[in-house]
């Protein structure tokens, strides 16, 4: 009993020897990366950003200039979603939304879309989606312009009837043999729009996070 | 280390001993990621080092474990190996770490990591060990390549599609459009495709094999040695 109990604990220290040195490791690798994750991360965003918003503009920081959404039937989202801000010499200018198209051909469509202080897109991109391959697939940018298509539209020109495909009477254009998939992004897109015009106030109002350091903004 | 030792070490883990193609470990990310030759490239590669810092850090340690936990220990050193290319990638590699995603960390499970520990880096030199360790990567990022290349040929009629997640904005031009307008054939990008073009590479494989012999011993009948299968360390 003894000399087991002994056997036991001395492989019990053994692995916590070998844990240590493991944790230790991953603590230095990660001090070591963490900064340049959190700047190839935000980067990224950036990226993704000034695809539906072009840099001109804004001036703000807008990856900092956030405010969190939460789940909204309008946007198709279940989650707490964040909306991106951008100010031009501190007016609003424009804000990035994300929303979700609920009824694609298969699962959910992640949208980012840009849309002008007033009320017009400035971008829409698929983050997401899980279409058929070289059928549905063409909402993607590097597969066709398509999305382009939502660009300066806005519910000021368009009416609720013309946001649709052309197919049901609307006035956006779809690919034969792939209708559900453009259909479910035009009925987001102009849900978003509506969204917007209906918390536009809401959604430049709440003051940007100030600066730590008790800049001004 | 010989020479032939070295060259022995590296024959078996490329071609007779492979992973994907003789010991049939590690399928999960083989046929998950095969998709296309960078992304097939890049979780071999990933794994072939992974495989060759845990050989060399097992090894020198192989006194110390006690028998009954060593598992655990050879476990825990992948995971925190694992964890650390992680962190790599995601700083350096950001566009690849995105596309790999689940698979990286999954390296962890791959059996191939633990049979190739277990069978060789417990009863090996360093040097062996981490030779053993890379060969073995390198034979499974051979399979991932050649299948990722025939599944996205087929498929997408393209090939190193990608390449710039990989490389940086410079490669964005790399990508090979082999055949022009091609409508793509859906199959060979589904799973489906991974296990119809693994089952011919093995087959290849096999035939490989197979001719070798007929040709060493001429006139006598030959017997096809049946692939070894499963999550057992293969014996060599």
């Amino acid at each position: 009993m003894k000399q087991t109990a002994k056997a036991a604990s001395l492989s019990a220290i053994n692995l916590l020897f070998f844990a240590l040195i493991g944790t230790a490791v991953l603590a230095s690798t990660y001090s070591l990366t963490h900064e340049r994750i959190h700047q190839t991360e935000e980067a990224e965003k950036l990226k993704l950003i000034t695809q539906v918003l072009p840099p001109t503009l804004f001036d703000n920081n807008i990856i900092q200039d956030t405010l969190p959404i939460p789940a909204d039937k309008q946007l198709g989202t279940t989650d707490v979603t964040t909306a991106y801000r951008a100010r031009l010499k501190g007016e609003p200018s424009a804000v990035v939304l994300e929303s979700i198209a609920p009824d694609g051909y298969s699962g959910n469509i992640y949208l980012i879309i840009g849309i002008l202080a007033n009320g017009e897109v400035a971008g829409v991109r698929v983050v997401s989606h899980k279409e058929t391959p070289g059928l549905g697939d063409y909402i993607d940018l590097p597969k066709s312009p398509w999305i382009k298509g939502f660009d300066g539209k806005s519910r000021a020109i368009y009416t609720d009837a013309d946001w649709h495909v052309r197919k049901d009477g609307g006035k956006f254009d779809y690919m034969a043999g792939a209708t559900i998939t453009p259909r479910a992004v035009v009925k987001a897109v102009n849900k978003t729009l509506q969204y917007y015009a209906e918390n536009r106030e809401q959604l430049f109002a709440a003051a940007p996070p100030q600066p730590p350091a008790g800049g001004k903004q | 280390m010989s020479a032939q030792e070295f060259k022995d070490i590296l024959y078996n883990g490329v071609w007779k001993q492979n992973p994907g193609v003789v010991q049939l470990l590690g399928m999960c990310p083989l046929l998950a990621v095969s998709s296309s030759v960078v992304n097939g490239v890049s979780l071999g590669l990933a794994t072939a080092i992974v495989m060759a810092l845990s050989g060399a850090s097992i090894s020198p340690i192989r006194r110390y474990v006690p028998n009954e936990i060593r598992i655990p220990v050879y476990i825990l050193i992948i995971a925190v190996l694992v964890t650390v290319v992680q962190y790599l990638m995601n700083a350096y590699m950001y566009g690849l770490y995105v596309v790999l995603g689940i698979f990286i960390p999954l390296i962890v499970t791959n059996c191939i990591v633990l049979a190739r520990v277990e069978a060789f880096a417990s009863k090996n030199a360093v040097l062996p060990s981490a030779l053993d360790g890379f060969a073995m990567g390198l034979g499974l990022t051979a399979v991932l390549g050649v299948l990722g290349a025939i599944r996205e040929l087929i498929g997408r009629g393209t090939l190193l599609s990608g390449i710039d997640l990989a490389l940086g904005d410079v490669a964005k031009d790399w990508v090979l459009h082999i055949i022009p307008h091609y409508n793509g054939f859906l199959i060979a990008i589904l799973p489906p495709g991974a296990f119809i073009g693994l089952g011919l590479l093995i087959a290849g494989k096999n035939w490989l094999n197979l001719r070798a012999e007929q040709k060493k011993m001429q006139g006598q009948p030959v017997a096809v040695t049946p692939v070894e299968g499963g999550c057992a360390p293969a014996s060599h």
